[in-house]
């Protein structure tokens, strides 16, 4: 086990008559990238704020670096200083100070962790070219992208040159391009050794970085694994999409007992089937409808696991 | 399993009302807001000592020549140094009061700058002491323009007026201290208009830094002992007369006591405020 970097155990907590977080226990490997997901409301941002010590568990522990040097780890929110001075931190909600240009932001960030000017300043220049604004350096955050303002905040969050990174949904509302180029640098800190826990809402985020996935739902671990393991575990292979005319009558048609599952969302038909074959050759005969044939994905798995209705609540 | 019943226990007794982390973590955050400030200093420097000295030049010279002398015990002094002294008080407590009330709230609230703070190794208890002595320096750094107007106006020329720069200084931590209760309170800067109507404005009036506190009624009088910015004006006012304040240590203590009690209600207030 020398090679855990963080352990939670058996973390609950609840806000007045509801229970968030239940009995949530989940560990992160050395190098390793794990993703939560979840729809709104299961729980992924009071469990990223307990690890932060942000909020206390009403019982449970969580600890860090255990087995290294002195051997007892460190556990929060006792030694929030000593973890916090190894972990980064890019929140949901930008909090890059706005009166201060991107050298300027890195500059201030550095101090929170006692760092020394000229080590941050040395540190500047690599941390711009790092997200890719090293000719923004005197701009302020106003002046920059979406995408911009996420990358600096990725760059403030390495300032310490953290073991751990804790993003919370890091490309949320960032067009193709930006959530690529911030792909491209999250595995980049993958590759130099890094850590990461992920929270994100977008499957081909999960599955392009994540090593292993936390699926939550109502506060409780309902899947764990890597994401094609699980998607093998709990899904057939192939899927086959069928909407428009006559569509919806397929659902009652001999055709259902080609397929091992069949779900109806809107107007679209879900085959789940070991074999697509025979299920395209059927379908063939009406030319009316449109289908889809593809492999299950990550998308598929989280809509079986945690449903179709609509989550409304935060 | 042990650990774990430990880690339980701790993390849901940690009252509001815990001693506060008073280590050197606050440094940084300071240094934040003053490296903020040092781009605006000289537009800041004007809006905050052209009221002032308005206030001063109308009501000193205006009414002054109205008035003429103000009996202070035995002696008589010009009503313009009785103003003055009073209003660098006034100056002190808004100072903070603005800086801990509407600058704080935006830092808190609106730009989400603690939240990004408390990522690092910086508790929140560093910051709200950060914003204590933030506050407190800029009513220092206004009430010090002030004082040097006032110097070059010749209002007074006591070398005690360098005693009474501490007790601005003192009386700036106590105003930010009380004003942070409010921030911790605050859903949006409009609750702050009720804190300046309902409680500074008339404190303003009930603190002699007007006219002596000996013209109001009794109750009011007695009322008028125990405020704050009274017991910043007794302090000061003498030393602007080029004498000793004859019960400094009750203004004091006075103060210190508004100080540390309304530290803890704003630090447990915060607290509440983030834990949720």
């Amino acid at each position: 086990m020398s090679d855990l970097l963080f352990e939670a155990q058996n973390l609950s907590k609840r806000y007045g008559d509801s229970t968030v977080v239940k009995d949530l226990s989940f560990q992160i490997a050395r190098g390793e990238c794990l993703g939560v997901i979840g729809p709104n409301g299961a729980g992924k941002t009071t469990t990223i704020r307990m690890c932060l010590g942000l909020t206390p568990p009403d019982t449970g522990s969580i600890g860090y670096f255990q087995g290294e040097g002195a051997g007892a780890g460190l556990s929060m929110p006792q030694d929030a200083f000593a973890i916090k001075a190894q972990l980064g931190v890019v929140s949901q909600f930008d909090s890059l100070d706005p009166d201060f240009s991107c050298a300027e932001n890195l500059l201030v960030y550095g101090r929170y962790f006692g760092m020394k000017e000229a080590q941050i300043r040395e540190r500047i220049p690599r941390l711009l070219e790092f997200a890719a604004l090293s000719h923004k350096a005197d701009a302020k955050p106003s002046e920059l992208s979406g995408g911009m303002r996420r990358r600096l905040g990725l760059a403030r969050a390495l300032v310490n040159d953290p073991r751990l990174l804790l993003l919370d949904e890091p490309t949320t509302g960032l067009d193709p391009q930006a959530r690529h180029l911030m792909w491209e640098r999250l595995q980049l800190l993958l590759q130099q050794g890094k850590s990461i826990l992920l929270t994100t809402h977008f499957m081909d985020e999960a599955e392009r970085l994540c090593s292993r996935l936390l699926v939550l739902d109502h506060g409780k671990k309902i899947a764990q694994g890597r994401p094609r393991d699980l998607i093998a575990q709990h899904l057939e292979p192939d899927v086959v999409e069928a909407y428009g005319n006559g569509a919806m009558a397929l659902v009652d048609s001999p055709l259902k007992s080609l397929a091992a599952r069949v779900e109806v969302s809107g107007e679209t038909v879900f085959f789940y089937t070991q074999d697509a074959k025979q299920l395209l050759d059927a379908l063939a005969a009406h030319p009316q409808m449109r289908t889809l044939h593809r492999p299950a994905n990550l998308e598929d798995l989280f809509l079986k696991l945690t449903g179709r209705k609509i989550r409304e609540e935060g | 399993m042990q650990d774990a019943v430990l880690t339980a226990v701790t993390g849901a007794q940690q009252s509001i009302w815990r001693a506060p982390d008073l280590s050197f973590r606050w440094w940084p955050v300071f240094l934040r807001n003053l490296l903020v400030w040092r781009k605006l200093a000289i537009p800041s420097l004007v809006g905050n000592i052209a009221e002032p000295l308005m206030w001063l030049v109308a009501f000193g010279y205006g009414m002054g020549a109205l008035v003429g002398q103000v009996q202070m015990g035995e002696v008589k002094v010009p009503y313009i140094l009785f103003l003055a002294s009073g209003s660098i008080c006034m100056s002190s407590m808004n100072a903070a009061s603005f800086e801990a009330l509407y600058s704080a709230f935006s830092r808190m609230h609106v730009q989400k700058t603690w939240d990004g703070i408390m990522n690092a190794p910086v508790s929140l208890d560093n910051i709200v002491v950060a914003e204590v002595l933030w506050a407190a320096f800029k009513a220092v750094f206004t009430v010090t323009a002030i004082l040097f107007v006032m110097l070059a106006l010749n209002i007074s020329h006591s070398p005690k007026l360098l005693a009474a720069w501490p007790v601005l200084l003192g009386a700036g931590i106590t105003f930010s201290c009380i004003a942070l209760i409010f921030n911790a309170l605050a859903q949006g800067y409009d609750f702050f208009t009720y804190y300046f109507t309902l409680f500074l404005t008339p404190m303003m009036f009930l603190s002699g830094v007007f006219f002596p506190r000996e013209q109001l009624p009794l109750p009011l009088r007695s009322v008028s002992d125990w405020l704050p910015l009274t017991n910043a004006v007794e302090l000061v006012r003498p030393m602007f007369m080029d004498q000793w304040p004859a019960h400094w240590l009750r203004s004091a203590l006075v103060l210190a006591a508004y100080t540390v009690v309304s530290f803890w209600i704003a630090l447990a207030l915060t607290r509440k405020r983030f834990r949720a």
